[in-house]
């Protein structure tokens, strides 16, 4: 399976995806610059975390008008595997490819943690090989994933069980205290409509490895594999 | 032409950051602060644009870019003609 993490000038994650998809689960992967027009080929595109553009403006608004962001708009239209990981998020948010926009953490503060999320759906290629209300123990690493998006939105996102992580706590229960950055219905993760796009704002690219302090990250990669097999 | 245009959150919005500022004037004494929010301020120069093409041009570029519709309003005014 071939994975494109795009590249933009402020990436910090785009090295961890790419050991992770390269070293630890043997895939072909490569990077993608965000100027070339090219996605070579890949099956999945990873929008890693980082500060594209130095979150100028606000987070991800400058990285859409990246050239290669047209092509993996076509790509996702044609119902290719988009994943967007914390700035990725962002990104996809500020494209128009997944609803809502992030405001900054309920507390102001900059947020680089483990944290508990509960598994709300497993009926997508990102989480297959998991089981509904699974607990997964990975980081975040951001100032703003407080996720917000317009009352219908959100009724809309419930009602279309498109919510697919929930920050919980260690027990898989929901909480004001677990919530920790402040996101409306306690939102890690969304899918779109048609189930091809992802954003998350936990890193399941730092927790792949026993050295990493959890491997639970791995569950989305690996039921991606298994999604395209 | 010179325009202004001033970004801030919806009413609907939380703004954590205009509370911790109201909280600080506040501290300071300014207790008839009622409430504060922040926002952000773009002067643009603009050259070869009408005022009607401003009245089309501007909100569209506002609402394309400098504001995020889902969280943000924005309102401008023209400072130079």
């Amino acid at each position: 399976m071939k994975f494109g993490v795009v590249v933009f000038p402020g990436s910090n994650c785009d090295y961890d995806a790419y050991h992770v998809l390269l070293n630890v689960l043997n895939q072909d992967s490569f990077f993608l610059w965000h100027k070339d027009h090219d996605l070579k080929g890949a099956d999945c595109v990873i929008l890693p975390g980082g500060f594209s553009y130095g979150d100028y403006l606000r987070s991800g608004a400058i990285a859409r008008f990246s050239p290669l962001m047209r092509e993996v708009a076509e790509f996702a239209e044609r119902g290719g595997l988009v994943m967007g990981i914390c700035n990725g998020f962002q990104i996809l948010m500020e494209m128009g490819l997944l609803p809502g926009a992030m405001l900054r953490n309920k507390r102001l503060k900059f947020l680089c943690q483990f944290v508990h999320l509960r598994l709300e759906k497993t009926e997508t290629p990102f989480t297959g090989l998991g089981h509904r209300g699974q607990v997964l123990r990975i980081p975040i690493a951001h100032y703003e994933g407080n996720y917000f998006a317009p009352a219908e939105t959100l009724e809309e996102l419930e009602r279309g069980g498109q919510v697919i992580f929930r920050y919980c706590d260690p027990e898989g229960r929901l909480g004001e205290e677990a919530n920790v950055n402040g996101a409306l219905n306690s939102i890690a993760g969304i899918i779109n409509r048609r189930g091809n796009v992802l954003g998350m704002m936990p890193h399941p690219e730092r927790a792949s490895e026993a050295v990493m302090g959890s491997q639970d990250g791995r569950l989305i990669f690996e039921s991606l594999l298994k999604s395209l097999k | 032409m010179k325009i202004r245009i001033l970004v801030s959150f919806k009413d609907s919005v939380l703004d954590p950051q205009g509370q911790t500022v109201m909280n600080a004037l506040h501290t300071l004494g300014y207790g008839f602060v009622k409430n504060v929010r922040q926002g952000k301020v773009f002067e643009l120069e603009v050259e070869g644009l009408s005022p009607e093409k401003a009245e089309k041009a501007i909100p569209e570029l506002a609402g394309r870019v400098l504001a995020n519709p889902i969280i943000e309003k924005f309102s401008w005014q023209v400072l130079e003609s």
